[in-house]
């Protein structure tokens, strides 16, 4: 016998189910009066530094539907590429954001600045990009993706060039549709499947 | 910033499966191509931090932090409390742990819950809280009932309380449910059987802890949670550029 590992292993994750958003988001769902307000409403407060962005999309499951009960959180740095605690980071940025998708359409809404470009392990600079969680009622795991953007340049990023089919690339790149808009729509399966990370 | 090192990459096989026909949402919500894996980068080592400033003195304690003159919530008053650690058992302090539930009945404060059994006008069904230096945590609250579900044709919910945290980042980010021991509706559970190797199942059902327990007040069960580990060696140094 060899000697013997004291490692544990990571706890088991389960779907956050149909009422997500009571622990999470608990006034989007009508429970007021327990928290002054939920957490993550805006990643960044008046005065962020960089440019300020708005993306719209919805969650698409394999038959095409647009899901009612998503929710999701954003992680991302300040418009120099600094997440919040870093030196330098920008106090007016957070990161943090949790959304849900609108109960009628399906669609969600982010406000933020768009964030700079940060170095990988490897040292090679990753082209600007927001981190996503999705988590809702069918989702066994939750499920990490980013989102990059049309309008910057990623062919360098180490991410998407790890890609093997190319034509998937272009499911984590945000479309313009405006000065300051993107569109972002998330497919948990069939096809234009969202490429989901393992990270 | 000091380098903590890469996260360990997630072992899925200790997870549940993303599709199981025995749960139907799963079946048009799992992607079907096999996710793209890669070693962390600081987007997934650095993760929101929450400090106790947003946290209320009711906040852990869901007996009485929706009642509305200072009555308690209705049901069998539990006390649940565990330690969060990470891979390599260490403990996580300060993160942020958010649970919610469906009351005594079996009934959630949510404009889609259409179950029969009433709501609690002193029970609003959520709470967080954030982990002291030790990783340790704590919730008063009510044991939640089972409740029906439409899957198959006859489907009941175990007893459970939802489990969101945080660890200290974005990639250790979980999801996860608390079952109660002795449950006769855990091994009957599709939800449950996601999870498909044994032992992983087994560490979501909390014990009745006794000595936890507070004598004429409350009973105890304990649900320690392991969060992914971040590798720390001093070969670790690629963040330099290679
Ligand atoms: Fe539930």
């Amino acid at each position: 016998m060899p000697q013997h590992l004291s490692n544990l292993t990571e706890t088991a994750s389960q779907t956050g189910g149909p009422y997500v958003h009571i622990g999470c988001i608990p006034s989007f769902a009508g429970i007021e009066g327990v928290y002054p307000q939920d957490l993550g409403l805006s990643p960044i407060q008046p005065g962020a530094l960089g440019q300020q962005i708005t993306i719209t999309g919805q969650v698409i499951d394999g038959t095409g539907w647009a899901l009612r009960d998503a929710l999701i959180e954003s992680w991302q740095p300040d418009s120099a590429g600094r997440f919040a605690g870093q030196p330098g980071a920008d106090p007016a940025v957070s990161g943090f954001c949790r959304f849900a998708a609108d109960k009628d359409s399906g669609e969600f809404c982010l406000t933020t600045v768009k964030p700079g470009a940060v170095p990988a392990r490897t040292g090679q600079m990753q082209a600007p990009h927001i981190s996503l969680w999705i988590a809702a009622r069918g989702i066994n795991v939750g499920l990490h993706t980013r989102i990059y953007f049309e309008d910057e340049d990623n062919s360098a990023d180490p991410l998407l060039a790890r890609i093997e089919q190319r034509n998937r690339v272009s499911t984590l790149i945000a479309r313009k549709t405006g000065e300051g808009a993107y569109r972002f729509d998330i497919r948990l399966q069939g096809e234009g499947e969202t490429v989901f990370l393992d990270i | 910033m000091t380098d903590l090192g890469p996260l360990v990459p997630r072992q899925r096989d200790m997870h549940p499966v993303p599709y199981d026909p025995d749960y139907k949402t799963s079946v048009p919500r799992s992607p079907k191509w096999p996710l793209l894996s890669m070693e962390s980068t600081p987007s997934e080592e650095t993760g929101p931090r929450f400090g106790h400033g947003v946290i209320g003195p009711l906040d852990n304690n869901l007996m009485l932090n929706f009642a509305t003159d200072g009555s308690p919530a209705i049901g069998e008053r539990i006390l649940v409390h565990g330690q969060v650690l990470d891979e390599f058992a260490r403990p996580v302090p300060n993160t942020l742990i958010e649970i919610w539930q469906a009351n005594a009945g079996g009934r959630y404060r949510h404009i889609k819950d259409t179950y029969l059994a009433p709501l609690d006008p002193n029970f609003g069904g959520c709470g967080r809280t954030l982990t002291d230096d030790q990783g340790r945590y704590q919730f008063l609250t009510i044991r939640p009932g089972a409740y029906p579900w439409p899957n198959r044709g006859n489907e009941w919910r175990p007893m459970h309380i939802h489990f969101s945290v945080f660890g200290h980042s974005f990639g250790q980010r979980l999801i996860t449910q608390m079952y109660f021991e002795g449950d006769p509706l855990i091994a009957r559970c599709p939800i449950a059987a996601t999870i498909k190797n044994r032992s992983q199942l087994d560490r979501l059902v909390a014990p009745l802890d006794m000595p936890m327990a507070r004598p004429l007040d409350f009973l105890a069960y304990k649900f320690d949670i392991v969060l992914r580990g971040r590798r720390q060696t001093m070969f670790e140094n690629r963040l330099e550029g290679l």
